[in-house]
């Protein structure tokens, strides 16, 4: 019986919904995974490792061998500030001597008189300097310098390394020596300030064994940090490539769940008949049930290989024809995603073919006699209620997140009511219009409900297109917006009271803007509403960490510029004992508008209430604290200032300037983050277009299953009108009017319905400001009408050739 | 007078399984205006494809049909249109109405073609005649059988035609209802002088025509 449906193309229908549904979901899941793989790897070369452990004393060796004996690959770190001498210049540098093997993660890129990546670490004896100590020093390549006990030869020049936080630890030259070499230095001394780090590097599975292990076994001062927990501004970035690619799955569900419904339903219809007959021919109801079960399962099966296959290939193309992403060698996907379409395309073919199934077993034999005899129509319901079903949890789960799953799944529904109404009511609208053509849409408006039913899915369709076209176009230029090509690329620390005045004057002269100068302090959190806490009231090792170390506080009589409150208000000047805390680490610490906070600063302490929360802009690259507070509490404590300026390249030589004149200041360059952070920033953007072509063609694959819905209908008609004296250009017209306004309306509805949830996306869920723009509707609506027109086109276009004789003696 | 419909060497021929299939040989028959012809013959005898080629709803393989003195297979199958919407009317065993029309909108479609502007009126009228004004707003699935029927022959009625095609019009419904449409048919056909060319197999329905033409096997037999 499949066989002969499959002759009589019955079932290909089905069939090309199902595949198309299995290989987009299936393609979009296995780039997204690819992407993801890839960019976790892009962020894990700025930390230089998959995880790393950070601690102010030498690791037990248990650590190294629990690593090696999951398979990980292990070097260790050591970090200290110490001396470069040079004739007679000195310079306080932060040298690293790292062991063979090191970065496990990323390229380190030098240059020993020819630039290349560095293959290795520098040899013992040897050392990779950074260009700001080479010039602030006037070394060059091959002179000696002396750290420590030892003298050591400048090999390279580091052109781009790894590991270099944004932290106030790397604001000194950076010199990369062997750690070979580090006994003989004689530098390793009780009392020096060392920084100690072991990074790990190996799958996931490994560094999440090896997570459990260090759990409960880690030290006071020992830190875990993955790229998540190091990097705000990374992370941040992260999170929201994975909110994006979890909206292009989605659409790419809803949109084959709607050419799954449209395909079912005319699957129904068609089948009535067979049905009919073959309960005529004494066929129980279980015997039909069992015939189509069976051949289902079968065509769910081989459309999920196809599908599969589709999606495999698709994603290769995909990668292949990205330049960037060929070069960037990306990992190959994992079998999850594949394993998720497969699932999700027997979830839709049942969500969305077995209650119809349920109903063909139940129509009525009189069919064969009275054909008009339909479904039991109080039925037909429960097609949708199944169908909505799966597709929601289908959505949830490829969400990933419940709040963007169900911000979204709100919006289609909600859209898809009220786009259904409107639609009834605008082709209805249409009839009274006294216009050429009126009998197109006299035409349109006595297929009202299926009209509408059409318009609902195309306008989906488009409402998902639109969406992702211009919430993605959002999201890239708040992302530009936020890191503008003169985002502050320097950092200056240490700045006493009374340097500020002549910092001021120094950048006037040097022709730079005046920086903004923040006071800083260094406080630990003793107290919250006067119970006493320590690390161990805090089970999370970031909240331990936290409350184990000082924090940077800071005070002003103004909300800083890029800082947003989420709860309380702003004080007014002359406000006393009453601070504010970032929304992220207030939640973190579990506290609370209202709380007292304690803080213990060089020995003394004050007490002050938590009046507003803060929400603050990590990637912003501008200075930002925790914890400011108002002015009155801590102007008595030792304060440095400190500030974040843009300096062009055409003035880097003012940094020296900078350093000659105030010797005691550390000045940090953050241009490399900066340049790391854009490149991640701009392989995401790709990614987005590229997702962008799938649902795009999801959207088509509506599109054909709803002109092949109603195919049968359109050539039963063009064979009526013709036998009653229509001619081809009549039909044409009537066709194209009416895929014209079907496109109009669907456009405009998509339009409409993408404006309000991308707003509603923008504010609440991806959390960017949301500029409404005036070229959604025209693309939607221009896009609409082009599409479904050219669509329709093609597909009727044998409609006016086919004898009408046929065609009637068929029916 | 001239001939209203002129079949000449009528033939028509398929592929099937790989091999042609003769359905019509060398037909010729003149039907004279105001005439009415039934065409009669068993299943498979090329009864109905011999009146979709009169009505040039389908191309034959040899010969030609002359419809009001025009060679209609000298037309391209857009002209053919055209000149049926000027010509003819329809009634067909399955009634081919459009599902999603009211029997009025139905009735009112060959009017909209012709670009009636009171389409509505005559349509309401030709539904009056055929006794169906009560149902003026019912779609097809809510009309019985010969209601359908009654629909129909307003339908193809309502513009007047000069020929009436109508291809087993009552296989669909009882003998009592399909006997008041052929009364319906033959008392338009009366009123309104069209000719009418009738596909049945039914010999006593047959009998109320003016002339009857035999086929069997694809030919015209005494």
């Amino acid at each position: 019986m499949l066989r002969r449906d499959w002759r009589t193309g019955e079932w290909r229908v089905l069939l090309i919904a199902l595949v198309l549904a299995v290989g987009s979901i299936a393609t979009v899941g296995l780039f997204a995974n690819r992407v993801g793989l890839a960019l976790q790897q892009e962020a894990t070369s700025l930390l230089g490792a998959d995880l790393r452990l950070v601690a102010t004393h030498p690791f037990p060796p248990s650590y190294r061998a629990a690593a090696l004996q999951r398979g990980l690959r292990v070097v260790e770190v050591v970090t200290f500030p110490s001396m470069v001498v040079y004739g007679q210049q000195n310079v306080l540098a932060e040298i690293q001597a790292a062991e063979e093997g090191y970065p496990l993660r990323g390229k380190i890129h030098i240059d020993d008189g020819t630039p290349h990546v560095a293959q290795g670490i520098p040899a013992p004896g040897t050392v990779w300097a950074d260009k700001r100590l080479l010039q602030r020093m006037g070394l060059q390549l091959g002179n000696e310098v002396a750290i420590g006990a030892l003298h050591m030869r400048v090999a390279a020049r580091v052109v781009r390394d790894v590991d270099q936080s944004v932290g106030f630890a790397s604001f000194s030259p950076r010199v990369l020596i062997n750690a070979a070499d580090l006994p003989a230095s004689g530098l390793i001394q009780p009392g020096s300030r060392i920084s100690y780090r072991i990074l790990f590097a190996g799958d996931s599975a490994q560094l999440a064994d090896l997570r459990a292990w260090l759990k409960g076994r880690l030290l006071a001062g020992e830190k875990l940090e993955d790229v998540r927990d190091a990097r705000p501004e990374i992370r941040t970035a992260l999170e929201r490539a994975e909110h994006f690619l979890g909206l292009a799955a989605l659409t790419a569900v809803v949109l084959a769940g709607v050419a799954m419904a449209l395909a079912a339903s005319h699957f129904i219809m068609r089948h009535l008949d067979t049905c009919a007959m073959m309960r005529c021919l004494g066929a129980t109801q279980a015997q039909v049930l069992r015939i189509f079960m069976v051949q289902f399962l079968l065509l769910g099966g081989f459309a999920i290989l196809l599908g599969g296959l589709l999606g495999y290939a698709a994603q290769s193309a995909l990668v292949q024809s990205i330049e960037a992403m060929r070069e960037a060698a990306l990992p190959p996907p994992g079998w999850l995603p594949l394993w998720q379409a497969a699932a999700s395309g027997m979830a839709l073919l049942f969500g969305f073919a077995f209650l119809p199934l349920w109903q063909l077993k139940r129509v009525p034999p009189l069919r064969v006699i009275r054909r008009e005899l339909g479904m039991p129509p109080a039925r037909t319901g429960l097609l949708y209620v199944s169908g909505a079903a799966v597709l929601s949890v289908l959505f949830l789960w490829q969400a990933g997140s419940l709040k963007l799953g169900l911000t979204v799944l709100a919006g289609l529904i909600a859209g898809m009511l009220l786009f259904g109404l409107l639609a009834w009511l605008a082709v209805r609208t249409l009839t009274w219009l006294p216009l050429r053509g009126s009998h197109a849409f006299a035409n349109l408006a006595r297929h009202g409900r299926t009209n509408a039913l059409q318009i609902v899915a195309l306008s989906l369709g488009g409402m998902a297109l639109l969406l992702l076209t211009f919430v993605r176009a959002d999201l890239l230029e708040s992302w530009r917006s936020r890191m503008p090509p003169n985002a502050p690329n320097r950092f200056i620390v240490n700045i006493q009271p009374d340097q500020r005045a002549a910092i001021n004057n120094f950048f006037t002269q040097q022709q730079l803007p005046a920086p903004q100068l923040f006071p800083m302090v260094r406080g630990r959190l003793i107290a919250i509403n006067n119970h006493p806490i320590s690390g161990n009231n805090y089970p999370e090792a970031r909240a331990r960490a936290l409350v184990e170390r000082e924090f940077n506080l800071s005070w002003s009589d103004q909300l800083p510029t890029d800082n947003a409150l989420v709860q309380g208000a702003w004080w007014g000047q002359g406000a006393s004992s009453v601070l504010s805390v970032e929304e992220g680490i207030a939640k973190t610490l579990g506290i609370n508008m209202g709380d007292t906070l304690t803080y213990d600063v060089a020995g003394s302490s004050f007490s002050a209430q938590v009046v507003n929360l803060r929400k603050v802009q990590w990637d912003s690259m501008q200075v930002n604290f925790y914890v400011i507070t108002a002015p009155d509490m801590m102007k008595d404590f030792p304060a440095s200032y400190l500030t974040s300026f843009y300096l062009p390249a055409d003035k880097a030589q003012a940094s020296d300037a900078l350093i000659k004149a105030f010797p005691n200041l550390l000045l940090i360059d953050t241009d490399a983050v900066i340049e790391q952070v854009r490149q991640i920033i701009a392989q995401i953007a790709k990614t987005m277009s590229a997702v962008f072509l799938f649902t795009l063609l999801s959207g088509l694959a509506v599109l054909y299953a709803a002109l092949l819905a109603t195919q049968d209908e359109r050539i039963h008609q063009a064979a009526i009108l013709r036998t009653l004296g229509a001619d081809s250009r009549y039909l044409r017209r009537l066709h194209l009017t009416e895929f014209a306004v079907l496109g109009a309306l669907s456009g405009l509805f998509a339009a409409a319905g993408g404006t309000l949830l991308g707003w509603v996306l923008a504010i609440k869920v991806l959390e960017i400001p949301y500029h409404s723009s005036a070229l959604i509707w025209l693309v939607g609506v221009g896009g609409g009408i082009v599409t479904v027109t050219l669509a329709g086109w093609l597909a009727t276009r044998r409609v006016a050739q086919m004898s009408p004789l046929q065609v009637l003696q068929s029916v | 007078m001239a001939s209203i419909l002129r079949a000449m060497n009528l033939g028509k021929q398929v592929e099937s399984g790989g091999q042609p299939l003769v359905i019509l040989h060398e037909v010729s028959f003149t039907v004279e205006p105001g005439d009415s012809l039934a065409i009669l013959g068993a299943s498979g005898s090329g009864k109905s494809t011999l009146l979709g080629l009169l009505a040039g709803l389908d191309v034959p393989s040899s010969g030609t049909v002359y419809l009001d003195g025009v060679d209609i297979f000298s037309f391209d199958e857009d002209e053919r249109a055209r000149l049926r919407g000027r010509l003819a009317g329809f009634v067909f065993q399955s009634f081919q109405l459009l599902p999603a029309l009211t029997a009025l909108e139905n009735v009112m479609l060959p009017l909209e073609l012709r670009g009636a502007s009171d389409a509505r009126d005559r349509a309401t009228a030709a539904l009056q005649r055929v006794g169906l004004v009560a149902r003026l707003s019912h779609l097809p699935k809510h009309l019985s059988g010969g209601e359908q029927q009654r629909v129909a022959m307003a339908r193809a009625f309502v513009v007047q035609p000069k020929i009436l095609f109508a291809d087993e019009p009552t296989g669909n419904l009882d003998a009592a209802t399909g006997g008041q449409i052929i009364d319906l048919m033959l008392e338009l056909n009366g009123a309104q002088g069209t000719t009418l060319i009738l596909v049945t197999h039914d010999e006593a329905l047959a009998q109320q025509c003016g002339r009857q033409l035999h086929l069997a096997a694809g030919r015209i037999v005494p």
